[in-house]
Order: structure tokens, then C-alpha cells, then sequence
């Protein structure tokens, strides 16, 4: 089991370690900057940490097994070519340039330094050497729907989930916010939209069924069946059986069918955790009770856990990556908005306040 | 030679000292900047290599116009200033 977690807020990356009287915060790099996501490579034990320097642009940093921080190549788009024109949802150019990275991804198993990085404004990238170099995925930036990509949880569309099997690593998926789920066989180079079967409230009647119209809040495969994967979608929360050709849809989740992260269990695939939110309109926790739901059973039931979690005045919200589960499918931990950190060690079942005076949390992951 | 100098809030990122540049245009000062400094160069320019949305740049005391190309010219006796737009926050 993970005994060291990596949180990226907005004013700096924590590293909270599990001593004999608990969970505490034991290290702070980037003091003062926004640092949107992290990334611990369990093949070598490197860390990786991307920053948004706001003036100055994103950028990635890594730290070997050990050693400081020192910064790599960012992912970067080509040149767009001359006169090509591309609007974005307002009219204006769509800039090809990183925007954000949304996704940190180590590769296969038989793939070590690779490293596969999601971005806004919708581009794919991978690394064969640590983050040194980048290359970016072009049969999915220059598949004709790509354009057809939608703003969802930012004004650009993005690349925030990235599922590599580990039985054979060219199997990549990814979610869309907004533009459904998509999968390439072989290795990155070309792709295919997926996702049939899930259903969008937000689009007029006739899109509502359109697999690129689907707006997957967080994308998680199973890693002993990484034919079941799990969608938190902006209206619901569907189910895969068959690596994300067709979903079905979980319906009547209480206290809601809203919210951002999911995790699955390492190895069963029909034990799956959330954090619902009231969707749209509010976007707070329900009652203000923080609370964590659990399957078991692959969506027929679901568990409302709230042990150790605030009950009441609770307005924390849990973004999509801010829930993370241990390798080991035991522990927990989520970071909310508000600053927030919760661990559990039994599954969801109780779960103790590290702190709730972080910065907003934007990224939780197991070390 | 231009004379460029960098805001200073680029400097506990990337060291970026006042330099002289030759060049008759933003683009070419820059560019000469950036060979000798190229971790700067994605500090201001994005992936296209135009200006980065909250970075402001003035020659002479007035601000570019070309935040593209950056064809803006600059003289021998120019003075570069690379700033944070306040558009960043």
C-alpha cells in the first residue's frame, strides 16, 4: 500500500507521507505557483509536476527517483500551417498551443520513460524519454471530428484522461471533455471514436445519443480487466464492458448522478467510487454533506459513505482528479476546492482530515 | 544594438538578464535573445512563436502592435522592455 500522497494545488505541490500518528504534510516544492497536476511513475519512482506560470506559460517538471525538481520539455503543437484557418466555439483562431495540461499518464509496463500527456486544447502527446521530447498524436489532432470537440470544463476542449492497458500498451484511450471517448489500437497513430450508448442532456434531442457530444467528466479502466471502464459523465455515470465500445447508463444514484472524479478498483472492475455534487445549478455538495459513493456490484447499489468527511457547511468540491486510489485498491484520498484533504485506509469506509487548509486542490495521486 | 530587458518577475523562473541584440524587428531582437537564452524563449512566446497572451512588449516607450509576427520595428539605439500584461492578473 501507498504511503505517500502528491497534491497539486494552487499554490504549490504538497507531499503528505503516512507517519505512526498519521497522515501529515512532510514536503512543499513550488511554493506560490500553480501547479495543476502530478504524476508518480511506479516503473521508476520518477515524479513529474506540471505548472501553469500563467504570464509565462505551462510548464513540466520532473524529478528523478531522489533528486530535485528540474524542468523538461513542455508538450508543444507544430506549426500550424500557412493560412490554415481553425475558430473556436466564439469564432475566434483556435490557438495550437498547450493551454493546459490536463492528463499525466506513465506508459505500459514494457514501455519504461514512456509518459503520455493530455492537453487543452485537445492535443495528445507522448514522450519516449522521460519528458525530455514530445511527440504529438496526429491522427487524432487531424481526425476530421476532432473539430467537432466542444469547451466543457474550460473555455477549450481537453484530453483529461488517458487509460493505457497494461496487458498491451498500444491500446490507449482517452475522455474528452467534450468529445466523448476515443481509442487508438496501435500505439497512438490512429483512432477511433467510441462511447456508443451514453446519453447527454445538454445538446438538442437529436445529438443526445452522439458519441462526440458526450461530455466524460473522468475516464477510469480497470487495470486487471481493462475491458471495464467506468465514465463520470457531466449527467451520469455509465459502464463499459467492452473497453468503451458501448456504456451503459447507472441511473438514480443518490444523492446524485453529478460529479467530476471516479476511481476503479485495481482488479474488480464492478467496484467503483464517486464524489456527487448537485450538478449545474449549484455545484456543491448535496445538504452540504461531503460525501464518497461506492459500488460493489458494478451500479446495481451503491454505498453513501460519510464517515470522517464534514456533514455539515461543506462546500468542497472534488475535482477529476482529485480522487485517488492506491495501487494496492485499499487507500484513498481526495482534495476539494476549499482546501480539503481526506484518507481513508478501509476502502471509503472512514476517513480522516489530513488537513482542510490547503490552497484549492486540483490533483490528489498515490506515490 | 537594442538594449532588452526583462520584467522581473521572469527572473526566479528563468534568469533573464538585460542584454544588448542586434535586429531591425521585435522578431529579430528576440530570436537573437533566445539563441543565447533558450530556456526564455517559451517564457514569452508560445507555440507559435507569438507573443504569449499576457506578455506585453514595448519599444521606445510604445507598446507592439504585431503580437504575431512581431514586425514591429526597433532601432539601433532602442530600448525593449518585456513585460506581464496586467490582462494576466
Amino acid at each position: 500500500m501507498s504511503d505517500t500522497l502528491l497534491i497539486s494545488t494552487r499554490k504549490g505541490l504538497f507531499t503528505v507521507a503516512r507517519r505512526s500518528g498519521g497522515w501529515a504534510i512532510a514536503g512543499l516544492d513550488f511554493l506560490g505557483d500553480n501547479v495543476t497536476l502530478a504524476l508518480a511513475d511506479a516503473r521508476d519512482g520518477n515524479r513529474y509536476a506540471a505548472l501553469d506560470h500563467g504570464h509565462f506559460g505551462v510548464k513540466l517538471y520532473r524529478a528523478e527517483k531522489g533528486g530535485g525538481w528540474e524542468e523538461i520539455a513542455a508538450p508543444a503543437y507544430p506549426p500550424k500551417p500557412e493560412g490554415y484557418e481553425e475558430k473556436d466555439l466564439w469564432g475566434r483562431p483556435l490557438n495550437w498551443s498547450t493551454a493546459r495540461i490536463w492528463s499525466l499518464e506513465a506508459g505500459g509496463p514494457d514501455e519504461a520513460g514512456t509518459i503520455w500527456c493530455g492537453t487543452l486544447p485537445g492535443g495528445l502527446f507522448r514522450s519516449k524519454d522521460r519528458g525530455a521530447s514530445w511527440e504529438m498524436m496526429r491522427g487524432l489532432w487531424d481526425h476530421p471530428k476532432r473539430k467537432q470537440w466542444m469547451p466543457g470544463g474550460a473555455d477549450l476542449p481537453g484530453i483529461h484522461s488517458i487509460c493505457i492497458d497494461p496487458r498491451d500498451s498500444r491500446r490507449v484511450t482517452v475522455g474528452v471533455s467534450t468529445g466523448g471517448v476515443w481509442a487508438s489500437e496501435d500505439g497512438g497513430a490512429t483512432w477511433t471514436l467510441r462511447g456508443e450508448g451514453m446519453r447527454a442532456e445538454y445538446v438538442a434531442p437529436e445529438l443526445a445519443h452522439d458519441p462526440i457530444a458526450q461530455d466524460v467528466h473522468r475516464l477510469a479502466q480497470c487495470a486487471g480487466d481493462p475491458r471495464r471502464m467506468w465514465v463520470q459523465h457531466h449527467n451520469g455515470i455509465f459502464v463499459s464492458s467492452d473497453a468503451g465500445r458501448t456504456f451503459t447508463e447507472i441511473k438514480d444514484v443518490e444523492p446524485s448522478v453529478f460529479g467530476f472524479p471516479v476511481v476503479v478498483h485495481p482488479r474488480e472492475p464492478d467496484t467503483a467510487w464517486f464524489v456527487p455534487e448537485i450538478k449545474d445549478e449549484k455545484r456543491i455538495p448535496r445538504g452540504g454533506k461531503l460525501v464518497v459513493t461506492r459500488t460493489r456490484d458494478a451500479g446495481k447499489s451503491f454505498d453513501v459513505l460519510t464517515g470522517g468527511l464534514p456533514q455539515s457547511h461543506a462546500y468542497d468540491i472534488v475535482y477529476r482528479h482529485a480522487l485517488a486510489l492506491d495501487a494496492a485498491g485499499e487507500r484513498l484520498a481526495l482534495g476539494s476546492t476549499t482546501g480539503g484533504l481526506w484518507v481513508s485506509e478501509n476502502q471509503g469506509d472512514g476517513w480522516a482530515c489530513v488537513t482542510h487548509t490547503l490552497p484549492p486542490v486540483y490533483a490528489v495521486a498515490f506515490a | 544594438m537594442a538594449k532588452v530587458v526583462f520584467t522581473a518577475n521572469i527572473q526566479r523562473l528563468v534568469p533573464c538578464p538585460a542584454v544588448e541584440a542586434a535586429g531591425a524587428t521585435v522578431r529579430d531582437v528576440l530570436e537573437n535573445v533566445f539563441a543565447e537564452n533558450p530556456r526564455a524563449r517559451g517564457y514569452v512566446l508560445d507555440d507559435q512563436s507569438a507573443l504569449r497572451k499576457h506578455i506585453a512588449v514595448f519599444v521606445d516607450g510604445a507598446m507592439i502592435r504585431d503580437r504575431v509576427r512581431l514586425s514591429d520595428p526597433v532601432g539601433a539605439a532602442s530600448a525593449v522592455y518585456v513585460f506581464q500584461a496586467l490582462s494576466g492578473g
